[in-house]
């Protein structure tokens, strides 16, 4: 099978608080620097992908771009992670040869965003929403009792799941939250879904990214001044709309699902795995993910994040950027989650991890309601 | 200024019958006729089997609490902290509510306590489950 690489990679320039670029603007000025970095015009760009607002129509034209495959899956965060698997496909049947991947958002400043949906007939608005219910925080977080008692997880553990991010975040410029904090720190800030504080919540940015996916040989034809990531295997997996219809709430089935055929792809398995990235919107979705996914067994996350095996130095180098809770979270954080794994891959990140040849990024799509993997790979990883 | 109230409802075709329910006090959920599968949020079809021959139960209205937040945000008409939980019904499904008649103190939340269900009138035609724990005072 033909090998498809990730050609382009770029953020906005900044990242946090943004009231002067609009939702559809951040798209655009993430797309260009993407392009640049890939060394590509738009017109060697044939293949777009976004979520559904403003949507790739809308991005393609602004760009002036006339794309001949479209690809509008819109899952939340992981949708750019689908995104990347479905280029992946198109590529390999020919029917794009480059695809542009974009997100951009404005989750903080709110220009020009989409209204929040609350529609009362909805489901949500029907089994959930009247419940008090008011954002993530207070519905991603449901799960976390039921884990703790199930795994026998503390809350200390849960913490230091923000603790080790910060001392990832302490080594980025471009980290929104950059300065260490303790165990204790963690659980004395503010609650906000009790057992989950402040410090255990992800930020609210503004901010975008986006990615040129392309064949190997389409890149090396062209040529660029950065390594070229492979895609190694991918997969995707979706769930429940409602997290209050999870079939386990200590489980969460689409990262098990999602993960096992990236792997399988990539003919590879967790201990081949040098650096990770699993989209953190809150702290215990670190701990489901590590579980989930084989890299520990069940009830052992916490211990192994609490034991340093995920921090600067350890075992297994996770949410190197300092993740959703400390770089940036600008509502479908998986861009930058993907973006920070081709960074780590490139050699070019932050907080560079040394000998990095793979990365599994797992992204994580509304609350515990779909999700994809990517298994990434450079040319060590050959 | 009109005080804030809880967020209302609204019935599709299909959900009317779940929400006829509640407003006679009774907490009705689904069961496929061939297999007995029994399923919550309403749909036309069994989610275990597939078929769409599914009849309207009564459920008891005896649950266990399965998992909790206490949210110390102002949701319209909620005072915080108030109690978003996930009761698992006597007859299996789950499903997301309030707690009433306890409370929000994590020392009395217990995982797995017993409640009974409750209804809490919302506008002049809904009325949303709310569970309360076994034996405390029932709603006025
Ligand atoms: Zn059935």
């Amino acid at each position: 099978m033909s090998d498809v690489v990730i050609m382009g990679a770029a953020e906005t320039d900044q990242l946090g608080k943004l009231p002067d670029i609009s939702t559809l603007e951040l798209h655009l000025q993430s797309a260009r620097s993407a392009l640049r970095d890939a060394g590509l015009g738009i017109e060697d760009i044939d293949g777009i992908a976004s979520v559904s607002a403003p949507g790739p129509v809308t991005i393609a034209h602004a760009l002036g771009i006339t794309p001949s495959w479209v690809d509008t899956t819109s899952v939340g965060g992981a949708s750019f992670l689908f995104h990347v698997r479905h280029a992946v496909a198109a590529i390999r049947a020919g029917q794009a040869n480059a695809v542009l991947i974009t997100h951009g958002e404005s989750g903080r400043s709110r220009v020009g965003a989409p209204p929040w949906a609350m529609a009362k007939d909805s489901l949500s608005g029907q089994f959930e929403f009247p419940f008090g219910v008011l954002g993530p925080p207070t519905t991603f977080s449901l799960p976390v009792m039921r884990f703790l008692k199930e795994t026998g997880t503390t809350i200390e553990q849960l913490a230091e799941v923000a603790v080790a991010q910060r001392r990832w975040s302490s080594q980025n410029p471009r980290a929104m939250f950059q300065e260490e904090v303790s165990v204790q720190d963690v659980l004395d800030s503010r609650p906000v879904a009790s057992p989950l504080t402040l410090l255990m919540c992800c930020l609210v940015t503004d901010g975008g990214g986006a990615l040129v996916v392309t064949s190997r040989e389409f890149a090396e034809s062209r040529g660029t001044d950065h390594p070229l990531v492979s895609v190694l295997g991918t997969g995707e997996c979706a769930t429940t709309p409602m997290i209050s219809q999870m079939a386990d709430m200590t489980r969460c089935e689409q990262f098990e699902v999602s993960s096992r055929h990236a792997l399988q792809e990539a003919r590879l398995t967790t201990d081949d795995i040098d650096h990770l990235m699993i989209y953190d919107a809150f702290a215990h979705v670190p701990l489901f993910g590590l579980e989930d996914m084989g890299f520990v067994g069940r009830g052992e996350a916490g211990a192994f994040v609490a034991d340093g095996h995920t921090s600067p130095g350890g075992s297994l180098p996770m949410n190197t950027n300092g993740g959703g809770l400390s770089y940036t979270h600008t509502g479908m954080y998986g861009m930058f989650a993907i973006q920070e794994a081709v960074r780590q891959l490139r050699g070019e990140a932050a907080a560079q991890v040394p000998d990095v040849s793979t990365s599994l990024v797992l992204g994580n799509g509304g609350m515990f309601m779909s999700a994809a993997t990517l298994v990434l790979g450079n040319a060590a990883a050959a | 200024m009109s005080t804030p109230t809880k967020f209302v409802p609204q019935a599709t075709p299909e959900t009317q019958p779940y929400w006829d329910g509640t407003a006679a006090r009774e907490l009705r959920i689904q069961q496929c006729v061939p297999e007995q599968h029994t399923f919550f949020y309403p749909r036309t079809s069994c989610p275990t089997c597939g078929t769409e021959e599914v009849k309207w139960v009564t459920a008891s209205g005896r649950a266990r609490l399965h998992t909790y937040v206490i949210s110390h945000r102002p949701a319209p008409g909620f005072t915080p902290p108030y109690v978003i939980a996930v009761v698992e019904l006597e007859e299996g499904p789950r499903m997301m509510t309030n707690l009433v008649g306890i409370d929000p103190d994590p020392d009395l939340l217990e995982l797995d306590m017993d409640l009974v269900v409750d209804f809490e009138a919302r506008g002049e035609d809904i009325s949303v489950p709310v569970f309360r724990p076994t034996g405390s005072k029932e709603a006025a």
